[in-house]
């Protein structure tokens, strides 16, 4: 398709019930599906002569901690016979499980791997699903909303064990997280919430 | 008599001069055919899109920088677009210029380094030693325009943060005359080198279906002979006013791949020079004061001027309530940031897509059924650098 007005018609009319809503925005077309039709509509966009969207750009998660479906997971995909991106999306609660898209895309296979070890969603299907970025046991997905940004734990080389150890996190000093929404509630100090947190336990 | 073998498994890095940095690769060898790679990321993960969402979008620009630290300011342009597409500003021309310029150092930067390092990979010292001399002027530009060498912290939502000094333009000029010939000189060294064509010829091969299943882009599908460049394919700054071609390879190895950042190199040395002849003089930041900080005479004059400079460092801009991604063409591929803003003063959310990600994920594909040697001469080609990589 030529231009983003007919994709987003034919996307319509071929697909119909399995699209939820698209809309065309920034020079892309946004397309919201339910997490059951994914590998269909994902198929259909990569194989249709019209559309050809060949290759997988990336997959991520976005979290809305407060939704009662806390993650948005979201593909980027590129067509570059027709010059166009897609971007699909659709919502999931905390624990349900996703299909993997890597039968169809190889690339798919890190950046997976990348969503389950960030946000803790995971695949199935997956041939290989394991931590990719964080350290070796680490516990825990980093870029949820609610994991603090100074972590849970920290690491260093202990003399007398001869061996580097983990253990919770020790703020020196405290980290300052300015509200500017309302400037009059003064800074919110990590470390303190920490300790009173502490002392309640 | 049956002999039982068995498979042995290698642990190449993550402290091997040959692994650009911190990866460590598990190999399964049968002799010296390496059966299956395994590489494991994460050493170098800084957790940079967790930091972005806690800072403004001005104090987020510098963690671009320390992704592909080779070549920052390609990575600063692919957020100041987005930012700049969500709150719909423009940008004065002669920014653009200077934007589009420094990218192209960049890449020449990062291009120097590739090819010197991957001729160090497979036994030619002499390539790294010409070409750092090179890359040490280009960052002396890099000072010049931002205050340091490598992460410049420059480009901003709206421009760049600062016209370039007096001279800066007369210099590189100079530049883009004497660089064709280092350029000349590696190709001596290298191209019809015996042993560096042994080693790379034929090394590595992508056919054109599989670099675009394995999401490759840049010198990676370009090599494979897919004529794709989002300078030409979706134009972005002032890309569009500039003439350059598009190197494209033909076999897809390791050999091709190389030749493409040559070409590249030189298609650069003439976009600088087109950026020099057409740049003029004007504004190098958007007029919004809402996102521009006022300039230092105007804060000694005007109280408004004081207050709009005190809010934008502190609370920084606010962006308003959107989804966004962009891309732009960086040395090593696809740079995007995905950005989605809630309206405040901080991004909700800031994907980034490292190019060398899903390169460096091919490498099983890649290596399968070659010899352990190549391994280097195959990575070397991939432009792996881990800033990016583990994020």
């Amino acid at each position: 398709m030529n231009n983003l007005i007919d994709l987003e018609k034919k996307i319509n009319s071929e697909l119909g019930t399995k699209i939820n809503s698209t809309k065309i925005k920034h020079n892309q077309i946004y397309v919201e599906i339910d997490k059951e039709d994914l590998i269909d509509v994902t198929l259909f966009f990569k194989t249709n002569k019209n559309t050809k969207f060949r290759q997988l750009i990336d997959i991520t998660v976005v979290d809305y901690p407060e939704q009662t479906q806390r993650f948005k997971v979201v593909y980027l995909f590129l067509s570059h016979e027709f010059n166009q991106r897609v971007i699909i999306s659709y919502s999931i609660t905390e624990n349900e499980v996703i299909p993997s898209l890597t039968s169809i895309f190889p690339s798919a296979n890190w950046m997976e791997r990348e969503v389950f070890d960030m946000y803790g969603v995971n695949f199935k299907d997956h041939p290989d699903l394991r931590r990719i970025l964080t350290d070796y046991g680490f516990e825990g997905h980093p870029l949820r909303k609610d994991f603090p940004l100074t972590g849970h734990t920290e690491v260093r080389y202990n003399e007398d064990q001869k061996k580097v150890i983990s253990e919770p996190v020790k703020l020196e000093q405290n980290y300052r997280n300015f509200d500017y929404e309302s400037p009059w509630e003064g800074t919110k100090y990590i470390k303190e919430l920490k300790e009173n947190n502490d002392k309640k336990n | 008599m049956t002999k039982k073998i068995k498979n042995l498994n290698l642990n190449f890095g993550p402290q091997h001069p040959a692994a650009h940095g911190v990866l460590r690769l598990i190999l399964e060898l049968d002799g010296e055919v390496v059966e299956k790679a395994d590489p494991h990321i994460g050493l170098l993960h800084r957790g940079t899109e967790k930091l972005i969402e806690n800072k403004t979008y001005m104090q987020a620009v510098p963690y671009f920088d320390r992704l592909d630290y080779v070549a920052p300011m390609n990575q600063e342009h692919a957020f100041a677009l987005a930012i700049e597409k969500i709150l719909d500003i423009d940008v004065p021309i002669r920014a653009q210029f200077i934007r589009v310029m420094f990218c192209e150092i960049g890449r020449i930067l990062s291009h120097i380094l590739n090819i010197t390092t991957q001729a160090l990979d497979v036994g030619a010292l002499t390539p790294s030693l010409w070409g750092f001399e090179e890359r040490e002027t280009l960052m002396t530009f890099y000072e010049r325009a931002s205050g340091s060498r490598l992460h410049a912290n420059y480009f901003r939502a709206g421009g760049v943060h600062q016209d370039l000094p007096a001279g800066l333009e007369k210099d590189i000029s100079k530049f883009c005359e004497t660089f064709p010939k280092i350029i000349n000189d590696l190709e001596n060294l290298l191209t019809d080198n015996r042993i560096f064509k042994q080693r790379n010829v034929d090394i590595g091969i992508v056919t054109k279906e599989d670099a675009l299943d394995y999401s490759f882009s840049g010198v990676m599908i370009r090599g494979s002979g897919v004529p794709w460049d989002l300078r030409k394919s979706q134009p972005y700054d002032c890309y569009e006013q500039l003439e350059f071609k598009i190197p494209v390879g033909k076999n897809g190895d390791c050999y091709d791949r190389y030749l493409c950042r040559i070409e590249e190199m030189k298609e650069s040395v003439s976009i600088i020079k087109q950026c020099l002849a057409k740049m003029e003089k004007g504004p190098v930041k958007t007029f919004d004061g809402k996102i521009t900080p006022p300039s230092k005479k105007e804060i000694k004059k005007s109280m408004e001027a004081l207050i709009h400079h005190f809010k934008l460092f502190t609370e920084g801009y606010r962006v308003p309530e959107d989804e966004i991604y962009t891309a732009v063409e960086a040395p090593k591929g696809e740079f995007g940031v995905y950005l989605i803003s809630d309206g405040s003063n901080k991004p909700y959310k800031c994907k980034i897509r490292a190019p060398g990600f899903s390169h460096l994920q091919s490498m099983d594909y890649l290596i399968k059924g070659h010899m352990l040697a190549d391994v280097p001469a195959v990575l070397g080609s991939l432009d792996i650098v881990f800033g990016e990589v583990d994020r």
